[in-house]
């Protein structure tokens, strides 16, 4: 059986470094990403007296109450309740998609354009609703948290995504398609003062329009051809600030963290993650393998307290006892799974640092909870 | 053939929060539905390719293909939907577009399409859905049912609510007749919105949440699938170390302190466990759904393993 902690994650190494200015959690969905930020927070400040922010993105009603995030108001709120001795404090914030594009929109543009552009339909529904915007906008933020440099250590805990590879994919998508050739193309026409250029592209572009006019209406392409002209001046600060995001994120003072259970879907996720982060050159400072079983042997392998069980309820006393070895046996197979689950990423990834956490019987809704998880961490 | 006497629907969409097993549930009602000479669709629309792994399959084309065969001559077939290509196909459909539609692609145009306009992707998504519900040849529907692997329960809602999305942008036109026509489907008897969920805290609120919402959007809810539920051990609720003692001796197994300590500590975390979970049991119960529970299987998620969560949503 691999060792899963043959190389083990300092957390508290990594949590305690003034040179690491940003943690990213990243992994599947239901994997426990939204409190294993929280915890890295709470301990960065209770224990390393860092001053601290966590950026969550949709986290359960209950956490969020339990760290004082009532509502969605895109600003840091400070955590009360906490160990400040250390001289840390703790920040915490939930994204707002909208405002945060509102803000970006507004910083980039005359108030009459941006008046503008919030009231065309195609803003409204790509603000709220668009695939991709949740993402960019995290990243927006980052960025923004990161210039105003008034944190030792910005914790992030990335969306929900499809897939939490497009956390990375997002940004670029975002990106290119506002400053990309269908763009270009759509505008084209009213830079040339209404006349189409000569050129296969454009001829097929023509042909695209007529087909996006037949199928979605005209109207919707007008909105759309006004929803491209009002952003059209804002093209480069969208770009230049997802790349500087990017380079920030490939930088040695981000540590990027894999969050994932002990499932095949969540591991696998893992992987892929770590591979792109390899190939992306962007650093990955560890997997935390989170919601892991134990059991103490107790002297009894599954097999002998399967048997033991069913003699022991044959004999028709002993029930009690008989259910107590189907626990165990039930545990014992259990831990064996997840182990074999997580030993296929420590396979392919062997030098990547790992930290397990073990399962709580309960879910974490509080300040205490966070902390425990904390300490497992580390 | 026609329906089935405890699962009549003919469009199945299977939800739950990400981690619950939702598309091993879907895989296995599709293979329970297929039992006894009928034919299944299973469908996934995120590109995660989620069908293929749990089958270990290469990755499912754009394209039905035969994944299992069933009792009876029975069948499931697989499809990934690809936004990109279900516009392509949709594109041809309606306006015969052909290599026209191949340039567009090479333009970049496609991805642009399925990209700027919210809620398109997802009508051309649950528009080939309701294609392939409704699908007859020779008179004869293709498939007795179709179930899809949906988006996880924070965002079904919105994936299957396509009209509200495209009413906003498109008011008239092939795009609103095709949201309009998938959901009347989506709010008639002929489907079911299934939930998937854990007995954990999480899981279970969101399940309550997405119920609520997809109430509210008169998308009939089908029922409340409980995966991975434990066996009812230790009912009495109570264990004392000297009554484990007492059992290991009977059982002529070495009854150290140690082990007796450990063996009563993991029965008491376990009956902690199942105290939360019997209160989320209630809660789920509250809402007067019809209830299946899913055993955890032991060995894994394996076709036998399929099968046999297969026999037990038939049954239930």
């Amino acid at each position: 059986m691999a060792d899963l902690t043959a190389a083990r994650l300092d957390v508290d190494g990594l949590l305690s470094d003034p040179a690491i200015r940003i943690v990213v959690c990243c992994g599947a969905g239901g994997v426990g990403k939204t409190t294993t930020a929280a915890a890295l927070g709470l301990r960065a400040a209770e224990v390393h007296g860092r001053r601290t922010v966590v950026l969550t993105i949709d986290p359960a009603r209950r956490l969020a109450q339990s760290m004082g995030l009532t509502e969605l108001d895109n600003t840091p709120r400070q955590v009360k309740g906490i160990d400040t001795a250390a001289g840390g404090e703790l920040h915490a914030m939930m994204l707002d998609m909208k405002r945060t594009f509102d803000e970006v929109v507004e910083q980039h543009t005359k108030p009459d354009r941006a008046a503008e552009i919030f009231a065309n339909p195609f803003y409204q529904a790509m603000s709220s609703t668009f695939a991709g915007t949740q993402e960019y906008m995290a990243m927006e933020k980052l960025g923004q948290l990161r210039a105003a440099d008034e944190w030792d250590l910005i914790v992030v805990d990335t969306p929900p995504s499809r897939s939490a590879l497009d956390f990375l994919d997002a940004p670029a998508r975002l990106s290119r398609f506002l400053d990309g050739r269908m763009l270009r193309m759509l505008l084209a026409p009213a830079r040339a003062g209404g006349k189409s250029m000569f050129s296969l592209v454009t001829a097929s572009f023509g042909l695209f329009s007529r087909a996006v006019q037949k199928i979605l209406g005209a109207q919707l392409l007008t909105d759309l051809s006004g929803f491209v002209a009002a952003l059209d001046s804002m093209f480069g600060g969208f770009r230049a600030r997802a790349d500087q995001t990017y380079r920030v994120l490939q930088d040695p003072q981000t540590a990027f963290l894999l969050v994932a259970a002990p499932e095949r879907d969540a591991v696998r996720e893992a992987a892929y993650f770590a591979e792109r982060l390899v190939a992306e050159r962007m650093p990955l400072g560890g997997l935390v393998l989170n919601r892991m079983h134990q059991a103490e042997p107790a002297g009894l392998t599954a097999e002998q307290s399967e048997a033991a069980a069913a003699e022991l309820e044959a004999a028709g006393d002993q029930s009690i006892t008989a259910d107590v070895l189907r626990i165990h046996a039930g545990l014992l197979r259990q831990t064996e799974r997840e182990v074999r689950v997580a030993a296929t990423f420590i396979d392919a990834f062997p030098h990547v640092p790992t930290t397990v956490v073990a399962a709580q019987p309960a879910d974490v809704h509080d300040v205490d909870g966070l902390r425990t998880i904390g300490t497992l961490l580390a | 053939m026609g329906e089935h006497r405890n699962w009549p629907e003919r469009l199945h969409v299977v939800t739950g929060k990400g981690g619950t097993g939702k598309t091993s549930v879907a895989a296995a009602l599709a293979l329970g539905l297929a039992a006894g000479g009928r034919r299944t669709l299973l469908v996934e629309v995120e590109g995660r390719q989620g069908i293929a792994q749990l089958f270990g399959l290469d990755p499912l084309p754009y394209a039905e293909k035969r994944i299992a065969t069933t009792t009876g001559g029975g069948e499931v077939r697989a499809l990934a939907v690809d936004p990109e290509e279900a516009l392509l196909e949709y594109l041809d459909m309606f306006y015969k577009l052909g290599a026209a539609g191949r340039a567009l692609r090479k333009v970049g145009a496609i991805d642009f399409a399925t990209t700027i306009a919210p809620g398109l992707r997802d009508v051309l998504l649950t528009g080939k859905v309701k294609e392939a519900t409704t699908r007859s040849e020779n008179g004869r529907r293709v498939y007795d049912a179709v179930i899809l692997d949906a988006p996880p329960t924070g965002r079904v809602g919105r994936f299957l609510n396509v009209t509200a999305e495209t009413a906003r942008l498109a008011k008239m036109g092939p795009i609103k007749t095709q949201s309009d026509g998938v959901a009347s489907l989506l709010r008639s008897p002929m489907t079911a919105v299934h939930v998937v969920t854990l007995l954990e805290e999480m899981p279970v609120q969101e399940s309550l949440d997405a119920i609520t919402d997809l109430t509210a959007l008169n998308i009939p809810v089908g029922r409340i699938i409980v995966n991975g539920a434990r066996p009812a051990l230790l009912t009495g609720g109570k264990v004392t170390k000297a009554e484990v003692k007492r059992g290991l001796t009977a059982a002529g197994l070495p009854a150290s302190a140690a082990a007796v300590s450990q063996l009563t500590v993991q029965a008491q975390a376990h009956l902690t466990r199942r105290e939360l979970e019997e209160s989320l049991r209630i809660e789920l119960a509250e809402l007067n759904r019809p209830m299946v529970e899913l055993p955890l299987l032991p060995d894994g998620v394996n076709m036998s393993g399929l099968q046999d969560l297969a026999g037990r949503l038939l049954r239930a």
